[in-house]
């Protein structure tokens, strides 16, 4: 369960953007890729404990989910995959290592009151 | 009245920013002193530490080796390990399932790397958590054991997609668990496809050949001028 260090990495990070860019921090907002090796509920609940006694006490965190997509180099295109277990062309069945998108989990955005 | 507006600010930046600055100052030191770092990541009981004891006791021979090894509690395989008359370092986490970067610099402080060829980390016994920690590592080596199920990779796919080599271990009790190689390299490579896999056994003599093959190719091409 290392999604409350991953907790206490983003509440860190927020709160020092939060600082430099003036104002409460209301929301974080991240995106967390399928192939990311986080559960999103697991982070949901230990962002509200890494939140506790800091100035992000309160606020909201947004998951965007971002779906897996590999490069399918036979058919020339991404494809996004359901699940990581496979990583291959879901049309030609090409096993490929190229992932494009799935690794993320990225700050994005911070929803500030000033 | 007052109506406060929200203002949504942008600010892109990796949440294990501050792990993965300190694995590439971590990576860029290795590189200057030399050191090519191997860091082992498996279940519990997969067999790093038996693994490891063989590789440092035969690598001892012709490089200058050394481990650090990390787990939530106990010193027991640290001990086992300095058997090999290697120098090893525990790693005590705690409560904490995996290594981060931090903590692998702070076990270095009093090491010098320009005494060393070959530096191994051997990290907590966990197939989620250490996935996303990079340690600044050359080579990540995620083992597999032949009593744990040939759907290990399908079932965390996360850490093998990120590993770099594949070893089966406990391949001379193959026979005795039914171990179906041709599944379990299928399911490596459904998750990882390209990944090398190579297989050892802690218990036979040279057993663990086909790693230290891999190995070595691998230091003599960090060493061949490019």
């Amino acid at each position: 369960m290392h999604e409350l260090s991953v907790a206490v990495s983003l509440v860190e990070l927020a709160w020092g953007e939060g600082e430099r860019l003036g104002g409460r921090v209301r929301a974080v907002h991240i995106r967390l890729g399928a192939l990311a090796g986080v559960v999103k509920d697991a982070l949901l609940f230990s962002y509200e404990v890494a939140c506790q006694d800091t100035p992000l006490a309160g606020s909201e965190l947004m998951i965007e989910d971002v779906a897996l997509v590999v490069y399918c180099p036979t058919c020339a295109v991404e494809r996004t995959l359901e699940s990581a277990q496979l990583l291959a062309c879901g049309v030609c069945g090409t096993s490929t290592p190229q992932v494009r998108a799935g690794r993320e989990l990225e700050l994005v955005a911070l929803e500030l009151e000033s | 009245m007052t109506v406060i507006v929200p203002r949504l600010v942008e600010v892109r930046q990796n949440v294990l920013k501050r792990n993965d600055l300190l694995a590439r100052a971590l990576r860029e030191r290795f590189a200057r002193a030399g050191v090519y770092v191997v860091s082992l990541v498996s279940s519990p009981g997969a067999g790093k530490t038996a693994l490891l004891e063989q590789l440092l006791t035969t690598l001892r021979a012709r490089y200058r080796v050394a481990a650090l090894v990390g787990d939530l509690a106990t010193d027991n395989d640290a001990e086992r390990l300095a058997r090999s008359q290697a120098p090893v370092k525990q790693i005590t986490t705690g409560t904490v399932c995996h290594l981060d970067a931090e903590m692998v610099e702070r076990a270095l402080e009093d090491w010098d790397l320009d005494a060393l060829d070959v530096l191994f980390i051997e990290n907590v016994g966990n197939l989620v958590c250490p996935a996303s920690y990079d340690l600044g590592e050359s080579l990540r080596c995620v083992l597999m054991s032949v009593t744990e199920g040939e759907d290990k990779p399908r079932k965390y796919p996360t850490i093998f997609h990120g590993a770099d080599l594949a070893v089966l271990t406990k391949i001379d009790l193959a026979d005795a668990v039914e171990f179906d190689r041709g599944a379990a390299l299928a399911s490596i490579q459904a998750v990882r496809p390209g990944m090398p896999v190579v297989t050892a056994s802690a218990r036979r003599p040279n057993g663990t050949a086909e790693v230290l093959a891999f190995l070595e190719g691998r230091i003599a091409g960090m060493r061949a001028p490019a």
